[in-house]
């Protein structure tokens, strides 16, 4: 099987688990060609990809766009704050216009959930989803499981935790997806107020107490407290939540074993996690973001592939 | 869909073709300071790796060896309807104003080769680059790629296909086909 059985990536929940081995498998090609001296192929030479971020990105935006220069096709930017959506311009008419520029994809962040879905249905060109509001973001999940992959190897028994805003987080349910496809299990710890009711229907473990969820774990998945998601108080303060929920080194010495630290980034630092754990050891947080480069070339790639067989 | 095959190269055969190359080689390299030795995967590796066996048999030592994958250099990535999965490449050693000796299993419409001159200018500039193939499908060629030495030359139509069964894929014995193909 060489061909991915979708043609956009809208979220992992659409994805097969042969969908997910044949991006990794794939994407350690790629890494091995972002470590040469020339970091380039030519595969993507006839393509053109639209970066259109309706929503603030620093990581993933440069991420992809360093994966689509690295696959030789031809760039273009779009964001919402300097565009004529100010003016009043719905989306499909927005991604229209920018098609009939001869566009072959679209990569999209946009802040509401199903936007890049609704679009699927509109347009021809092949999407990959950015980030959809709290929805999902299929490409850090990708990241995410790829990472766990370069070090353990295998998800069979593995014990994932997600850690922090379940609530607000497209990372977490995109990684919930991807881990239960792989065979993981997963838990996923914070306060109560931000862990979505009927979570447990997608066969996570919760936990309240993060020394617990780090005791079960190998691996913590901790995320970012999401204050520009949030209108109405789910906390008392920053500082109570770094208290009760912040990981920090003596808590990690307090295990029996050492667990791996991951975050999809930006760090609060002092928040959800310390600086003497974000930059120990234990911490993959910067191979994350290198095989996010590794990991969205591989979409961009098999997306462009799948185009043609279609 | 009727299929027929002629051998063009059995064990015998291809041991002592592999011997004429092995010797071709240390006559134009002596004993490899400057040269290396570039297999394509995926099938080129395997030969690859017997002429590295034989040469070291002759010049008591491993020459230098990688594996150059070219699935990112096709020109015809999009224009199939398979897309073609992808292999590793390897290659540890630096190229720059080295001899190359690239080395593959069949040479028919000779774009792999082209593919595999521009994936390797990722590596470096090499001095001088040279093609090695055990079988040379003559009149066939999309471009002008000639190799240097060849294993044997065969006339052959766009019907037919050489199949190349090696030991270390898992076949019984190495083994070069001519298959008819009859639609």
């Amino acid at each position: 099987m060489v061909n991915l059985s979708v043609n956009h990536l809208l979220g992992i929940k659409n994805l097969t688990e042969e969908d997910i081995h044949l991006i990794f498998e794939t994407a350690d090609n790629f890494k091995e060609v972002i470590n040469r001296p020339i970091k380039k192929v030519p595969s993507l030479r006839d393509i053109t990809i639209a970066n259109v971020f309706f929503e603030n990105s620093t990581r993933t935006r440069l991420s992809f766009e360093l994966a689509e220069k690295r696959l030789s096709a031809d760039v273009i930017n779009f964001s919402s704050s300097s565009s004529s959506v100010k003016k009043g311009e719905t989306l499909l008419d927005t991604v229209n216009n920018i098609l009939a520029m001869k566009v072959d994809m679209i990569v999209m962040r946009h802040s509401s959930p199903g936007a890049p879905h609704f679009l699927s249905k509109y347009i021809k060109a092949n999407i990959v989803n950015a980030g959809d509001g709290t929805h999902e973001h299929p490409t850090q999940a990708l990241l995410d499981t790829y990472s766990i992959r370069s070090k353990y190897k295998k998800f069979d028994g593995l014990k994932v935790a997600i850690i922090g805003d379940i609530l607000h987080s497209r990372v977490a349910l995109s990684n919930i997806f991807a881990l239960k496809k792989l065979g993981a299990e997963v838990m996923v710890c914070g306060p109560n107020t931000l862990i979505p009711k009927f979570i447990n229907t997608l066969g996570v473990k919760v936990e309240l107490d993060v020394f617990k969820a780090l005791k079960w774990c190998d691996v913590a998945n901790v995320l970012r407290i999401q204050l520009e998601r949030q209108h109405i108080k789910y906390f008392p303060s920053i500082r109570e939540y770094s208290l009760y929920y912040g990981i920090n080194k003596s808590l990690l010495d307090k295990l029996d074993k050492p667990i791996t630290i991951m975050h999809p980034g930006p760090i609060n630092r002092g928040v959800e996690l310390n600086s003497d754990v974000a930059d120990s050891e234990h911490s993959i947080i910067l191979q994350q973001v290198e095989n996010g480069v590794a990991i969205r070339m591989a979409v961009l790639y098999l997306l462009a592939a799948a185009d043609k067989a279609a | 869909m009727a299929v027929n095959k002629k051998q063009i190269l059995d064990q015998h055969l291809l041991e002592l073709t592999v011997n004429r190359l092995c010797q071709q080689l240390i006559e134009s390299h002596g004993d490899f300071s400057n040269a290396v030795m570039i297999g394509l995967q995926p099938r080129g590796i395997y030969f690859a790796r017997l002429l590295q066996k034989q040469l070291k048999s002759y010049i008591k030592k491993d020459i230098q060896l990688g594996f150059l994958d070219i699935t990112f250099y096709r020109d015809d990535f999009r224009r199939r309807e398979n897309p073609i999965k992808a292999n590793s490449t390897v290659i540890d050693f630096i190229i720059e104003d080295k001899d190359v000796i690239l080395v593959d299993d069949v040479l028919y419409t000779g774009r792999s080769v082209r593919a595999a001159l521009d994936a390797m200018s990722a590596f470096g500039r090499p001095g001088k680059v040279e093609l090695l193939v055990l079988i040379n499908r003559k009149y066939s060629r999309h471009l002008p790629i000639e190799p240097d030495y060849v294993g044997q030359s065969v006339h052959t139509l766009h019907s037919q296909r050489v199949q190349v069964e090696w030991e270390e894929q898992g076949f019984k014995k190495n083994n070069i086909w001519l298959v008819n193909i009859e639609k």
